[in-house]
């Protein structure tokens, strides 16, 4: 069953041609990996998947709890549909708490109005005494737990992105979004998130797109790699594919394992 | 028609005021991203030093605008030295209560010293009315005066930004402060010199609106100062034919409101046509828009 | 929870003793007419300031037209109180609900700003209405309006200054509070998590604009008379000022800055030729000395002890995953 599909999408940015007429289809609970050189154009596929941009030509769709199209994909909105995303420039608020942060992460299931929080109704208790015990699981389980007072710009760079992949789970989704998870990681913590994504899609039953350049990473965990060039889709596969489809390595992997 | 074509010269007039002005806080804005809010006391100094060098030591007007320009230079060189320059990593915030603390501190230190009444300038340029267009309408030589100045000085500091190396380092500085100091441009020079340019052209706007209006106080820089920043955004900050075109424009609505009845609301009008410019185009009449990269 | 709920008590006691101290300090005429003067100002900019601490200082939205908010409220209040003689919890409200409402049709379209910007759209707005209130003779013109009946006293302007904490504080400790916190620090963030930014936006202007709205009546119910000059750019600015320096996002900071802001004013009406340069000097060393304000960030935490100790369970993520 798929839960996204992609038709002749296309993106411009003035002149320059960004996306061009991608056709995907994302199958459940697949880990997919989207690799290619600096800007092919993936960052702004996913963009384009979380509402920021609105495509030039071409559709989305999702087919989640209900069926969403482009016109539909509004940034806010997105998390309601069931889509999280993190991003390649670590965005976290910074000044907050991290357990804060994740509370952040809990937005969409909140419903008491402004009302109930200014009068503190049952409601309000209620619905914060919720989110809070369902914070600190999620910090435990992602071993963040003894940090949870601490603002999140204090904590270490590997903490960081463990904490924007939680936030991003606190909004229960089913399409996880990655957005370069391992960039500036050393080996023993790609090693770790490997491990943690793995872990995350059996626990929290997702479908996830990850952008990576790691190619150890993207080869040992996605089912499918799709692999982007100049705003194109030059290439979909398993892992072994790619890794022997002749375009790629002459467009991309080539000078990879050479430098490996 | 003669009365629009009157108005229409007044209206210049008034542009070439505000242009001057604006082009000092845009220039600014472009290099630090400050709204120098002293900017237009900068300007009522300015017009000061004119009044004290014409009345007390009996100078011409050429002189007088000169005199008036290096010491509005001087001025704001040390404004930005002591102080934005320890604030240059501060919240915008920060920065921009520091610019309103030097503006009350001018205006301030300004009327203990002058007191607060409103003095006569004296009569530096002859006033000859010219009738032109048959009579239709009366150009005054003061009104063109103040044009002329304006334009040569416009053209004179395009060239400086277009033409001249220090021109290109101040563009480069407004661009990217730490690449251009990779480049081996000295920032803070540069930002001085912004300062110096912004302040005499400030400096020059405040003796023509002593010539041209013949009274001033210490608080004269306050609305025009709001005025000519408005005039800025309106065009696109950071730009300087925005602050060019924006000052001219707001001369020309202001002047045609008051003509047309609406004295009373003529400052509404121009923080309403701001207003309604920053919703239809965020960047200024004359800018660009730049989005957030995510 | 004990722990909680006695801080809570104890505050409160403190509190009501405080109220009832200054009450018969007043009644006995201890505090002189002057001090009770000063306390009236010094309780009106705490809302103020705090109303606007909630715009700029937690959602980022940097505005210089709170001023204007608080000479709506101050006009509806006069006009409710000296031409329809309506009882004053009514005007109270009243201003803040007309503020709010005003609040929300120019954050509207105007949030679409950011930054300098916003606040250059803010600072237009509220020449707008100086403008437009100088400009309508049913309210005194630029003469100003007179006549307004007293009704602020100590009673109303304590129990203003707590609801208007109370009710700020407990909106930043609900979802709703951290998401307009959320806005401020990333906003491309709190959109991907949910946040409707525009609707949190809108909704903080509301509930500033209507605290300065009703710190707009207290001061014109107590000062007998206001004119549109009272509420220019300059008010906003000094808004600005005690929220800046009180440090931005502190509500503490806020109040704290408020008062030592108007005892510094206090001091300097000493010297009328000298006040503003005094003031302006005073104003730049705090910026480049401590521009953070006095506060930062920091708050008293006294409702944050919320948790039974959890034992820190170590957990190898890695671990379950094999």
């Amino acid at each position: 069953m798929w839960v996204l599909s992609v038709n002749s999408l296309s993106k411009n940015f003035g002149g320059i041609k960004a996306i061009r007429n991608i056709n995907v289809n994302i199958e459940k609970g697949n880990i997919i990996g989207l690799i290619g050189p600096n800007g092919a154009g993936k960052t702004t596929f996913f963009n384009l998947l979380t509402g920021i941009y609105s495509p030039t030509s071409g559709e989305i769709t999702y087919n989640l709890d209900s069926k969403i199209r482009t016109k539909d994909l509004k940034p806010h909105k997105i998390v309601h549909y069931g889509i999280a995303r993190t991003f390649q420039n670590i965005r976290l608020f910074k000044d907050m708490t991290v357990l804060d942060n994740i509370l952040i992460g809990f937005h969409n299931r909140f419903k008491y109005g402004i009302g109930s929080a200014f009068l503190r109704l049952p409601s309000y208790y209620k619905a914060e005494a919720n989110a809070y015990e369902n914070a600190l699981e999620l910090l435990e389980k992602f071993n963040l737990l003894d940090k949870k007072d601490e603002l999140a710009k204090n904590l270490p760079y590997g903490d960081q992105r463990k904490l924007e992949i939680a936030r991003a789970l606190a909004a229960k989704p089913k399409l996880l979004l990655l957005d370069e998870p391992a960039a500036g990681m050393n080996p023993i913590e790609t090693k770790e998130l490997r491990e943690l994504i793995n872990w995350i899609r059996e626990a929290f039953d997702l479908t996830i797109i990850l952008i990576e350049h790691d190619m150890s990473l993207v080869m040992n965990i996605c089912d499918e790699v799709l692999v982007f060039d100049y705003g194109n889709l030059v290439a979909q596969g398993t892992p072994e594919e790619i890794q022997n489809d002749e375009r790629v390595i002459k467009a991309y992997l080539g000078e990879e394992v050479e430098e490996c | 028609m003669e009365q629009v074509l009157q108005q229409l010269i007044n209206g210049i007039s008034l542009g070439s005021i505000y242009a001057l002005i604006a082009l000092g806080y845009t220039m600014v804005y472009g290099i630090i991203n400050l709204i120098n809010f002293a900017h237009g006391d900068i300007y009522m100094i300015g017009a000061y030093v004119g009044y004290a060098v014409t009345r007390f030591l009996g100078l011409g007007f050429v002189p007088a605008l000169l005199i008036s320009m290096a010491t509005c230079s001087i001025l704001g060189i040390l404004i930005e030295k002591v102080a934005y320059k320890p604030l240059r990593n501060a919240s915008r915030i920060s920065a921009l209560i520091t610019a309103i603390a030097v503006s009350l501190f001018l205006q301030y230190t300004m009327m203990y010293f002058v007191k607060p009444d409103t003095r006569t300038f004296p009569d530096v340029l002859s006033s000859n009315k010219i009738s032109i267009l048959g009579g239709k309408a009366l150009l005054d030589t003061k009104n063109i005066y103040i044009i002329l100045i304006t334009i040569v000085l416009m053209l004179l500091l395009q060239y400086v930004v277009l033409k001249t190396k220090i021109g290109k380092a101040m563009r480069a500085v407004a661009l990217d402060k730490d690449v251009a100091q990779l480049m081996g441009v000295d920032i803070n020079r540069i930002i001085s010199f912004t300062f110096a340019i912004g302040s005499a052209l400030a400096g020059a706007a405040g003796v023509l609106v002593g010539v041209y209006y013949n009274t001033i106080n210490p608080l004269m820089g306050t609305v025009p100062g709001l005025k000519a920043f408005v005039a800025a955004v309106l065009g696109g900050i950071g730009l300087i034919p925005g602050a060019v075109f924006g000052g001219f424009f707001l001369g020309m609505v202001e002047t045609l409101v008051s003509a047309y009845g609406g004295s009373i609301f003529k400052d509404a009008v121009a923080f309403g046509i701001l207003i309604i410019v920053l919703l239809i185009k965020p960047s200024g009449l004359l800018g660009k828009t730049v989005k957030e990269k995510v | 929870m004990m722990n909680k709920v006695n801080k809570k008590i104890l505050l409160g006691v403190i509190l009501f003793a405080f109220y009832i101290l200054v009450h018969v300090l007043i009644n006995t005429g201890i505090i002189d007419s002057y001090y009770e003067l000063n306390l009236v100002i010094i309780g009106i900019n705490i809302i103020l300031a705090v109303s606007l601490n909630l715009i700029t200082g937690f959602t980022g939205q940097f505005s210089l037209g709170h001023a204007a908010f608080m000479s709506m409220g101050a006009y509806t209040s006069a006009i409710l109180t000296a031409k329809f003689n309506q009882p004053f919890i009514l005007a109270l409200l009243l201003s803040g609900v007309v503020a709010s409402v005003a609040g929300i049709l120019i954050g509207i379209p105007t949030l679409r700003l950011k930054g300098d910007y916003l606040a250059i759209a803010t600072l237009g707005f509220g020449e707008i209405v100086r403008v437009i209130a100088i400009n309508t003779d049913y309210i005194g013109g630029a003469i100003g309006f007179n006549d307004i009946p007293r009704y602020t006293n100590w009673t109303w302007i304590f129990a203003s200054v707590l609801v208007t904490i109370l009710l700020i504080k407990r909106f930043l400790n609900s979802y709703h509070g951290r998401a307009c916190i959320a806005i401020r620090e990333d906003e491309i963030a709190a959109e991907s998590m949910g946040v409707n930014t525009t609707y949190y936006k809108v909704l903080a202007f509301a509930i500033g604009a209507f605290f300065a709205g009703t710190a707009g009546s207290l001061y014109a119910n107590y000062f007998y008379f206001i004119k549109p000059d009272s509420f220019g750019f300059m008010k906003s600015i000094d808004i600005l000022v005690i929220v800046v320096f009180g440090g931005i996002g502190s509500i503490l900071g806020s109040v704290i800055g408020a008062i030592s802001l108007s005892i510094i004013s206090l001091f300097l009406q000493g010297i009328p030729e000298l006040r503003m340069v005094i003031y302006s000097v005073i104003l730049f060393v705090i910026m480049v000395y401590r521009h953070k304000g006095i506060l930062g960030k920091r708050e008293f935490k006294i409702f944050k002890s919320r948790k039974k100790n959890r034992k820190k369970v170590e957990f190898n993520v890695g671990a379950i995953s094999k």
